[in-house]
């Protein structure tokens, strides 16, 4: 079986809209992370790291030091964070380093991303007639799942109102204001079902890990949390994406379902045995569908389980306790690694104010994004 | 070789079949998606129903988005179910956004731009 790895140090800024560059953020989330492994910069041997449009992770060096590591860029979409951990736990557990950094950042301009249709392989019509639009994808996906599983415009409502509720108990959420399920729904239709403040912002922010082998981690005097798995998929034929002319005719399949079932299974453990998780929230239907895709419940049972409170901070299964991607924003290249934060803090028990009662054990991650990847990973203490 | 998916029979939506697995695709390509084994054009029969669908209610970052002359209107779009089994974006081209259901009757037709899809006439659809 695979050497475990641990989570020695974990570190993020505040996301939001920031003075500072892309690469600035990151700096300081590193330097966030090694403080809190208790190391200095010299000691890690090899970076993983990235962003989507903020500037390439290596250069970081000429900040953080130029001590000849090994530093390799990752490109990979919303998923940049999970590939860039995955990358970090591979070089641990080939022996190739026993100390390596994993960082994700990014800064985005106002408004919707605005992708080029022939950087997707599409026809530059699909660009003019406007359906390069992401927030379409997002409303067509829960659209159909609504009619299917009877899951309705008020329980989407509900994930955003837990969302700022949550973020209003995170300092460095965007935001912090809490909102009422009545004015979520008011707030202007975006993309049908979905409305205005249903939806994350593009914005700035950074995060990163600082993973160890075992022998390394018993040099160091935090509180490590172990990685028990991670596993990163792309899709598999039959599922539907963003920016897709066509999409097969029935059952669809599902890039997170097999990322997260392929993480459980590495871990030896269940969608049962998780105290917390964060799941990609890009908007609130992704959060109702990837509750189910991620295994912690049939389709349509969300209907009752979010009623219930059962993904509150107190709930049965908290979802997202730092107010996920609606109350932090999307830097793309970031997103995945503040996720890994979050659930270390809860499973370290300095989660704050938003901590999980009853010493949470078992966390959980979730990222997915375009053009259909998922990058999943499950946590103990 | 790749086939425009625009140039055959006007209004005529031209994908592929692959003859190993059976799988319909628009626009046409030469490769299956699903084994990667060759794939032969086939024509479209373009009606079908409505699979799912959303209305883009502001304007799309221009470019790569151009407004029609008179202007941003929000319009709605959706992916059509064909007899083919294959669901096909396109924008739909309807009367009242407020009565855009899941299930409804479209025909999609192949233009300049992206597949438009229109309330199949009664008269076509056999009831």
């Amino acid at each position: 079986m695979s050497t475990d790895v641990l989570i020695c140090g974990a570190g993020r800024t505040p996301f939001g809209r920031s003075e500072a560059a892309g690469r600035q953020l990151a700096v300081a989330a590193v330097n966030a992370a090694l403080a809190d492994a208790g190391i200095a910069w010299p000691r890690v041997r090899a970076a993983f790291g990235g962003s989507d449009s903020a500037g390439l992770a290596d250069t970081l060096v000429a900040q953080l030091g130029l001590t000849g590591l090994p530093f390799v860029n990752v490109k990979n979409g919303c998923a940049t964070g999970g590939s860039a951990l995955i990358s970090a736990v591979n070089a641990i557990r080939s022996g190739m380093a026993d100390v390596v950094l994993a960082v994700g950042f990014d800064k985005h301009p106002r408004g919707a991303f605005d992708p080029r249709p022939e950087d997707w392989g599409l026809g530059a019509e699909y660009g003019s007639d406007g359906l390069m639009v992401t927030t379409q994808f997002f409303g067509m996906k829960i659209q159909r799942y609504m009619l299917d599983h009877g899951i309705t415009p008020r329980t989407l409502a509900l994930v955003a109102e837990k969302a700022y509720r949550n973020g209003g108990l995170t300092p460095e959420a965007w935001r912090r204001e809490p909102v009422s399920a009545a004015e979520i729904l008011e707030s202007g239709m975006v993309s049908d079902p979905l409305t205005r403040f249903m939806f994350c912002s593009p914005g700035a922010g950074a995060a990163a890990l600082v993973l160890c082998s075992p022998e390394a981690a018993r040099a160091m005097d935090g509180t490590p949390v172990t990685l028990r798995s991670a596993a990163v998929r792309t899709r598999r034929f039959g599922s539907f994406e963003v920016f897709s002319p066509w999409i097969p005719g029935g059952t669809l399949t599902s890039v997170s379902r097999d990322a997260s079932a392929a993480a459980f299974e590495e871990a030896g453990l269940g969608p049962g045995d998780v105290d917390v998780c964060q799941l990609q929230d890009t908007e609130s239907g992704a959060e109702v569908m990837h509750m189910a895709e991620c295994g912690f419940c049939e389709d349509g049972e969300q209907e009752r389980l979010i009623a219930s409170g059962a993904t509150a901070i107190g709930g049965t299964l908290p979802v997202n306790t730092d107010g996920g991607c609606i109350a932090n924003g999307e830097p793309i290249g970031a997103s995945g690694l503040r996720q890994v934060y979050e659930v270390v803090q809860q499973l370290r028990g300095r989660a704050g104010e938003r901590q999980v009662p009853d010493r949470p054990r078992i966390g959980f991650t979730h990222v997915y994004g375009a053009p259909g990847v998922s990058a999943c990973t499950v946590l103990s203490r | 070789m790749t086939t425009d998916p625009r140039s055959p029979a006007a209004g005529g939506l031209q994908g592929a079949r692959c003859s190993g697995c059976s799988v319909t695709v628009y626009p046409a390509d030469d490769t299956c998606p699903r084994c990667g084994g060759p794939a032969d054009p086939a024509a479209l029969q373009g009606t079908g129903t409505l699979w799912t669908w959303t209305v883009q209610r502001y304007a799309p970052k221009s470019p790569p988005y151009q407004a029609p002359p008179g202007g941003f209107e929000p319009f709605a779009l959706g992916y059509v179910e064909l007899a083919e089994g294959v669901r096909v974006a396109a924008v739909l081209d309807v009367e009242d956004l407020d009565a855009v259901r899941i299930g409804m009757p479209l025909s999609v037709t192949a233009g300049p731009g992206v597949p438009r899809a229109r309330p199949t006439p009664l008269s076509e659809e056999g009831s």
